[in-house]
C-alpha cells in the first residue's frame, strides 16, 4: 500500500515538474479581469501574472487552482498553478467576487487553440 | 453591507474557531483571559501593519513574500501548539485534578499560556490582514456608505465571535477529566492542519516539491469554499484537493504529537510522582 502511494506521489511529482514558459497574463481593471477566459494546456504547470490597475487592493483567489494571493493597488503578483486535468477552473477577486471573475480552460496537449 | 458582513464573518469565524479551542484548552488556568486578549490585540495590530505593507511584502523573496510569510507564521503556530500539547501531556492530569479539587483558577499551566497567546495572535493576524485590506478597499471605492460598511463589519465581527463563543461553551460543557483529552486531540489536529497548510503554500509557490498536486478531489462532496468546508479547513486542515507534501506534513506532525504526548505522559514530572487516586 505504502509503495503504491509512494509510486503515485513520485510519478505525479515528475509529471508536474515541467511548466509552460509563457505566463498567463491577467489584468484587473474596474473590478473586472481581462481576459475573462484563458486557455492553458492540461497536465502542465504554469504561471499566472495578475496586474491590478485599480486603486483598491484585490485578492486573486481560486479554490479550483488552490491559489490565494493579495494584489496591492497598482501591484503585480505571480502565482503558480496546475498541472490541471482537462476542464474549466474558476478564479475571482475575493473582494469583488460578483464582478471580478473568470475561468481558465485546460485542454489536452495538441488540441486546437 | 451584506458583502462586508459575509467577508468579515468568514475571516472572524476561521480565527474564532482557533480562539475557541485555545480558550477551552486553557480552561481553568489563572489569568488566561489576559493572555488570550493580548494575543488577539497583537494579532489585530499586526494585521493592520501587514495590510499597510502588503505591496512591499508581495515583492519580497522574489515575489514569494506572501507565501513565505504565511507559511512561516503557520509553522510558528504549529510549533507553539506542539509545545503546548507536550506540556499538557505531562501536566494535564495534574491540572484537571487541581481544578476539580480547587475550582476554576489554577496556578499551573501559566507557562503554556505564552504559547497559546502566540497561536491566537497568528490566527488573528492571518485572517485580520485580509479583513483590513478588504475594508480599506471598500472605504476607498466608497461604493456604499461608510455607515453601512461599518454596520456590516460589526455584524460580521459579532457573528464570528458568537460562533467562537458557542464552540468554547460546547467544549467546556465536557466534564473536566475528559476536557483536556478532547482539547488535546483538537490541538493535535489543528497543528497537523497548519503544518499541512504551510507545506501546501510553499509547494504552491514551487519552493518545495509538491509530491503530487492533487491526491484526490472531494470538491463535489465537500468543497473548501462551503461553510462546513471552511470550518473543517480551519479546525482539522481539510482540503478538497490536497497535495502530496501537504498530506505528508499532516501525518508526520499528527504522528509526532500523538507519540510525543504518550512518551511525555509515561515520564511523569517530579511534582506528579505521588499520585493520590
Amino acid at each position: 500500500m505504502r509503495a503504491v502511494v509512494g509510486a503515485v506521489l513520485f510519478g505525479s511529482w515528475l509529471a508536474g515538474s515541467a511548466w509552460a514558459a509563457e505566463p498567463v497574463q491577467l489584468v484587473l481593471k474596474d473590478n473586472r479581469f481581462s481576459p475573462g477566459q484563458v486557455q492553458v494546456r492540461a497536465g502542465e504547470r504554469f504561471r499566472i501574472e495578475v496586474q491590478n490597475q485599480d486603486a483598491t487592493p484585490a485578492e486573486f483567489e481560486s479554490s479550483d487552482l488552490k491559489v490565494e494571493k493579495i494584489v496591492a493597488p497598482g501591484g503585480k503578483i505571480t502565482v503558480m498553478a496546475g498541472p490541471l486535468k482537462p476542464g474549466t477552473y474558476a478564479f475571482f477577486d475575493d473582494y469583488h467576487p460578483d464582478s471580478a471573475k473568470g475561468t481558465i480552460v485546460a485542454v489536452e496537449n495538441g488540441a486546437e487553440k | 453591507m451584506l458583502a462586508t458582513l459575509i467577508i468579515v464573518f468568514r475571516e472572524v469565524f476561521e480565527a474564532g474557531l482557533i480562539v475557541g479551542i485555545v480558550l477551552a484548552a486553557t480552561e481553568g488556568v489563572a489569568r488566561r483571559g489576559a493572555w488570550v486578549a493580548a494575543g488577539v490585540g497583537a494579532g489585530v495590530a499586526g494585521a493592520m501593519l501587514l495590510a499597510a505593507f502588503a505591496g512591499a511584502l508581495s515583492d519580497a523573496f522574489a515575489g514569494a513574500g506572501q507565501e513565505v510569510f504565511n507559511a512561516a507564521i503557520l509553522i510558528v503556530a504549529t510549533v507553539m501548539l506542539a509545545w503546548h500539547q507536550l506540556w499538557m501531556a505531562a501536566h494535564g492530569r495534574e491540572m484537571a485534578r487541581e481544578m476539580e479539587a480547587m475550582g476554576r483558577a489554577v496556578a499551573i499551566g501559566q507557562r503554556s499560556l505564552f504559547a497559546m497567546a502566540v497561536v491566537v495572535a497568528t490566527a488573528v493576524l492571518r485572517e485580520g490582514a485580509e479583513v483590513a485590506l478588504f475594508l480599506y478597499g471598500v472605504a476607498a471605492a466608497s461604493q456604499e456608505g461608510a455607515g453601512a460598511m461599518l454596520a456590516g463589519g460589526v455584524a460580521g465581527l459579532g457573528l464570528g465571535a458568537l460562533a467562537a463563543y458557542l464552540l468554547y461553551r460546547g467544549l467546556v460543557a465536557i466534564p473536566v477529566h475528559r476536557l483536556f483529552t478532547v482539547t488535546g486531540w483538537l490541538i493535535a489536529l489543528l497543528a497537523a492542519g497548519m503544518a499541512g497548510q504551510a507545506a501546501a503554500i510553499l509547494a504552491g509557490a514551487d519552493l518545495i516539491p509538491s509530491w503530487g498536486y492533487q491526491l484526490w478531489d472531494t470538491s463535489w462532496l465537500l468543497p473548501d469554499t462551503s461553510l462546513p468546508g471552511r470550518a473543517l479547513h480551519a479546525l482539522v486542515g481539510y482540503s478538497d484537493r490536497p497535495m502530496g507534501v501537504q498530506l505528508v506534513a499532516y501525518v508526520v506532525v499528527l504522528g509526532a504529537l500523538l507519540i510525543g504526548a504518550r512518551l511525555a505522559r509515561r515520564a511523569p514530572s517530579p511534582v506528579f510522582r505521588h499520585r493520590p487516586l
